[in-house]
């Protein structure tokens, strides 16, 4: 009876949140609304028993997809009458990509077999915790299709990071092995000035001779007019 | 009277409430006393005395605070929007104190002893950065903004570091479960065999609560008080509330998979006299020490500093140590393999 209450409440809960995500004007309260979904399907997850699913939904997409999303979002300037001009020419493609969902479900919930000989994998029995079910079926039936959901992953995060690296040569990096390997005759020259005499005695200023990527030749310190103490002084 | 409490659902409803209130409302005066005792330790550190006015030592100082703090007015900035505006330090709030449902404090003594105790922590700890980042939106503020993004950014980042620890312990233990997490250190704590994986953890923890020198989401010299500047009274109330439960939380964490939660330091007459809810609490008031310690002592990173050392030096180091872990436990033929319910 409570279960059946709390189901229902996820289940309507649900669908009225999926239905704002796609309607919401404000595509922050949109992502909100997504986060909101997410929640019920863990609640869904736990009333059929798999904690751990829950546990690992709610990790993964709301700890942080949905944070990258929120992030994207609240950062970009998104007009949304805009986007929905092109609603359109979009619509037949989400209406495939939905046909194709709901004939995957109707498959899995009708057990409609497209491919014979296939065993439906053997429930474990009580005893063992759904983690460790998972776990099992995970890594000995479907070692195969699981690391190869592992593969895409990882061909997903190279070419995330192929595309948004560049190479900015104007970019101020700090290499800190280059920082410790620093000595101070590397940078600090020291002088003795005759009372009186001022540095132009010895050539005015001498920069550092290797800074941090810097050029590695010493800077004639005549050839910056504007860095010599007198002239400062006079202008 | 048993029948009543153990059998029916009203009872049961009556019992967990009042576990509820027996958690929280320590818990709360925890706050108040964590706030006293931060500025007592950190005025000890710096030569100062402290709060020493209010009350014998200046125990009632939190409290005296606390008073002057909802008197204020609320103030909603009218570009806000209000009804996040308002979500925000309640999520920060409620999120620090779920997540205690889980935290066993004796042998079998949690709200709800779930067979997925960690991961119920982890995500109810990687929730947090929402309270947070809907306050810098909502608020409508340049600096509750720019705090917001990078809380946003530090945390997800220091969470991966943080579940490769977590992974790195559950292979040893191969439960989920934080009560098999316990008992599996009765003869060694994790902090000794997997001390490098201890330091990241509690630096990750750091990071996590946002707190110094992590504390760039407020960073008061840079974003003047970060994603909560235009909060004030009862909500900002909330988030301070928060982020001191947080680190409580964190604290109870790191000595749970790492110092032993409960267990007595040796398994001899003298410390088992000692109950274990005792040597939890004072676990957690070592680690919080460690807290107040580093802020006391370490300056605030920069932020590629920090982004650096959680992506480049904590998630390698982290990700090699797991599959150490899981070489060494697979050579020695210790993997606990089929030990569904608790360790061999």
């Amino acid at each position: 009876m409570i279960t059946q209450i709390t189901f229902y409440l996820f289940a309507t809960i649900l669908v009225l949140c999926a239905g704002m995500v796609v309607s919401a004007r404000n595509p922050v309260h949109a992502v909100l609304f997504l986060i909101l979904g997410f929640f019920n399907a863990a609640g869904l997850f736990l009333i059929a028993g798999a904690e751990f699913l829950a546990m690992i939904l709610v990790i993964v997409y709301v700890g942080a997809v949905a944070v990258l999303f929120l992030f994207v979002v609240m950062m970009l300037d998104v007009n949304f009458n805009q986007l929905r001009e092109g609603l359109q020419r979009y619509a037949p493609v989400g209406a495939a990509i939905g046909v194709a969902l709901l004939a995957e479900l109707i498959f899995t919930v009708g057990r409609l077999k497209l491919v014979p000989g296939v065993q439906e994998p053997t429930l474990p029995g009580p005893q063992i915790s759904n983690t460790e079910a998972l776990g099992r079926l995970i890594y000995t039936d479907y070692v195969l299709l699981f690391q190869a959901c592992g593969l895409v992953l990882l061909v997903a995060m190279i070419g995330a990071i192929v595309l948004t690296l560049r190479d900015r040569p104007s970019a101020r990096r700090q290499n800190i092995s280059l920082q410790h390997a620093r000595l101070p005759a590397d940078t600090m020259e020291m002088m003795q000035l005759e009372v009186g005499a001022g540095t132009d005695a010895l050539g005015g200023f001498i920069r550092p001779r290797d800074g941090y990527g810097a050029t590695a030749e010493p800077i004639d310190a005549r050839a910056l007019p504007a860095r010599r103490s007198d002239e400062k002084l006079g202008a | 009277m048993e029948q009543f409490f153990f059998h029916t659902v009203a009872g049961l409803v009556v019992l967990t409430v009042l576990e509820c209130l027996a958690i929280l409302v320590p818990l709360l005066m925890a706050v108040a006393y964590l706030v006293y005792g931060e500025r007592k330790v950190l005025g000890a550190i710096q030569l100062r005395k402290g709060p020493n006015t209010v009350g014998p030592f200046g125990l009632f100082q939190t409290f005296a605070d606390a008073i002057k703090m909802l008197t204020k007015e609320t103030v909603i900035p009218s570009g806000a929007n209000r009804a996040l505006y308002l979500l925000a330090p309640f999520l920060t709030f409620v999120l620090a104190m779920i997540a205690w449902a889980v935290i066993p404090t004796n042998n079998g003594w949690a709200i709800a002893n779930i067979n997925v105790g960690v991961l119920y922590l982890f995500a109810v700890s990687s929730l947090g950065v929402y309270g947070i980042l809907i306050a810098g939106w909502a608020s409508n503020s340049k600096y509750a903004f720019l705090g917001g993004l990078r809380s946003a950014a530090q945390m997800v980042s220091y969470e991966v570091s943080l579940g490769l620890v977590i992974v790195s312990i559950l292979l040893v233990v191969g439960s989920l479960n934080l009560n098999d997490i316990i008992l599996a250190q009765r003869h060694v704590w994790f902090c000794l065999p997997m001390l490098p994986m201890f330091v990241i953890f509690f630096i990750s923890a750091l990071a996590e609560t946002n707190r110094a020198p992590f504390d760039l989401p407020e960073g008061e010299s840079e974003l003047v008080a970060g994603f909560f500047v235009e909060y004030s009274s009862l909500a900002f109330g909330l988030f301070f509330l928060g982020e001191y439960m947080n680190m409580i939380l964190m604290s109870a964490m790191t000595s749970i998979l790492f110092l032993g939660g409960w267990l007595a330091p040796f398994n001899i007459a003298p410390f088992t006299w000692v109950p274990g809810p005792i040597w939890l609490i004072l676990k957690i008031l070592f680690v919080l020490f460690m807290f107040i310690w580093v802020r006391a002592t370490f300056p605030r990173y920069r932020y590629d500093q920090l982004m650096r050392l959680g992506w480049k030096v904590f998630l390698p180091f982290s990700l090699v140590w797991m599959v150490l872990t899981a070489g060494f436990l697979m050579a020695t033929g210790m993997l606990p393999v089929g030990s569904a319910n608790g360790v061999g």
